[in-house]
């Protein structure tokens, strides 16, 4: 009997207010829900405006650029066959303050760094699109 | 002042069945010696208590986390309970003792017995993964979602992130986080009930892998089987029980930031954390230097700062310099701190061992490691929910 090798990832569920997050980069853009009232970017979804109430609330295009807020560098393989060390970092994105997403860092461990800029990168598995991020190495020239 | 709540009630017992890693003892045993204990210790009858609550109920999943319902510990305790409590929202692990305050408070219970119970050593031994955060279903979902897929498995990966912005932003360095785990294990050594009593050295602290940096082994705490009990009275049927009344001075509490899945502010520090502190001294006169040890939740060894900071017990940015070197949180220093080990040590007995030490200490009983003359004694507890209770003996 073969073993089979457990997944990289374990996957998100599609549920109806977050699938677009997952999906969005099938065509290669990064979305965020936006409050059409106020303006107010807010993640996770919700299904009105946390902040004026609105339920005028959609997923809107972003630049996919931000800045890692945090990061830790995981050692630990918790599961068999969890490649490690991986990059595990909080970006908090241009648009907004204390917006926040997690992610991986494409890059070696040991470049992360707290205000390091990066740029999203989607990789798919089945349905899912996951945001990744790797260095914005421009961001950082300029 | 307003008449809260909290004032009109009182600890009266408190227990701990026994630890283990694993313990031959189902987690409905390890809950009736808990709770028989803590009744009996009360000075009353199994008769005598009306109301059970516990964090957080029963649950198939989460590897132990919640083993046990209050029902079925009412039945097997012999209780008939006129209220009865699970809480496994809202303020963490003290939501049932919150709950319990105000459900004596308005008349509807005059002893309640509040549990928390364990069974994580056994899950972990049917399979080392039950604990972690992806769950047993094929894909993960709800909060987990944001950060299952990023392998991020165990929640350390998530309070790394807070230990280090804080690292960053305030120059604070992993010796001064060492001392945390140094400094419980120093304790530990002298509570018979500690799951690890070895000496352990900052440089053994040092040398121990990195589990997610810049936390490592001895920043987590530990997989245990066990529960804690407690009984909660109100103050006119406290007067002539077998141990003097620990009142409850005050509680603090607050939901936010990752409960909801939302992250707030910049990563070192936890704004709802800092809600709770100060709603804790709004409702007292007592102040942070009236303290004569400290119990703070320790999931994680970044915890304690987190913590320390938003109860005010040190500026913020303060607490890697407080803690250095240990005296000041040794049993003699300034403010002793998790005087029986905290949970690095101790076990997770998530959070209930904070309290169970506080009564430990305010009752006297804490034999080698008893802080001289405590009278007060402040309490957090929680990682996603944040409760904190002062308790004090007159």
């Amino acid at each position: 009997m073969s073993q089979t090798p457990p997944p990289a990832r374990k996957l998100p569920e599609l549920e109806p207010d977050t699938a677009f997050y997952w999906t969005s980069g099938a065509e290669g853009v990064l979305r965020i829900q936006r409050c059409a009232d106020c303006g107010i970017y807010q993640h996770p979804p919700f299904p009105r405006c946390s902040c004026c109430g609105s339920e005028a609330v959609a997923p809107a295009p972003v630049s996919g650029k931000g800045r890692i807020a945090s990061y830790t560098i995981n050692y630990e393989p918790w599961v068999p066959g969890l490649e490690v060390p991986f990059v595990f970092a909080a970006v908090e994105l241009t648009e907004q303050r204390e917006l926040y997403v997690f992610t991986n860092l494409l890059a070696p461990a040991e470049a992360a760094r707290v205000g390091m800029a990066v740029t999203v990168e989607f990789e798919q598995h089945d349905d899912v699109w996951l945001p990744m991020f790797r260095p914005d190495a421009g961001e950082d020239a300029a | 002042m307003t008449l809260y709540p909290e004032k009109l009630t009182c600890i009266t017992g408190a227990a701990q069945s026994e630890v283990g890693r694993p313990s031959s003892r189902t987690a409905l045993q390890l809950t009736a010696d808990a709770c028989l204990a803590a009744i009996a210790d009360a000075g009353l009858k199994v008769s005598d208590i009306d109301g059970i609550a516990t964090y957080p109920g029963k649950s198939s999943e989460g590897g132990g986390i919640a083993p046990v319902s209050p029902s079925e510990a009412a039945a097997v305790l012999g209780i008939e309970p006129r209220w009865i409590l699970a809480s496994a929202e809202g303020f963490s692990h003290m939501a049932p003792i919150f709950n319990a305050i105000t459900a004596i408070a308005c008349g509807l219970a005059r002893h309640v017995v509040v549990f928390r119970s364990v069974a994580q050593a056994t899950a972990r031994l049917a399979s080392r993964q039950s604990t972690l955060m992806a769950g047993s279903r094929s894909r993960v979902d709800g909060n987990n979602a944001w950060t299952v897929p990023y392998n991020a498995l165990s929640p350390i990966n998530t309070f790394a992130l807070y230990a280090q912005a804080y690292f960053e932003k305030y120059g604070a360095n992993e010796e001064q986080l060492g001392m945390i785990a140094v400094s419980g294990r120093r304790n530990a050594a002298l509570n018979e009930n500690a799951v690890y009593r070895k000496p352990l050295s900052l440089e053994d602290y040092l040398a121990a892998r990195v589990i997610s940096t810049p936390l490592r082994l001895f920043d987590c705490d530990s997989h245990i089987d066990g529960s804690t009990a407690i009984v909660v009275s109100h103050i006119d049927a406290a007067k002539d029980l077998r141990n003097p009344p620990l009142h409850i001075e005050s509680m603090g509490m607050a939901v936010g930031g990752l409960w909801a899945g939302r992250y707030e502010g910049d990563f070192t520090s936890i704004p709802a954390a800092h809600r709770a502190g100060e709603m804790l001294w709004q409702r007292t006169d007592l102040k942070p230097a009236d303290m004569d040890c400290a119990q703070i939740y320790d999931g994680f060894s970044i915890h304690v700062w987190m913590w320390m900071e938003a109860l005010g017990l040190v500026p913020r940015g303060e607490a890697c310099r407080f803690v250095e070197g240990g005296q000041r949180i040794a049993l003699d220093g300034e403010l002793p701190l998790n005087t029986g080990g905290g949970q690095l040590s101790a076990g997770r007995f998530h959070g209930y061992g904070h309290i169970h030490e506080a009564t430990v200490q305010l009752w006297g009983r804490g034999a080698g490691r008893q802080v001289r003359d405590a009278k007060t004694c402040v309490i957090s507890n929680g990682g996603y929910g944040y409760g904190a209770m002062i308790l004090r003996r007159d």
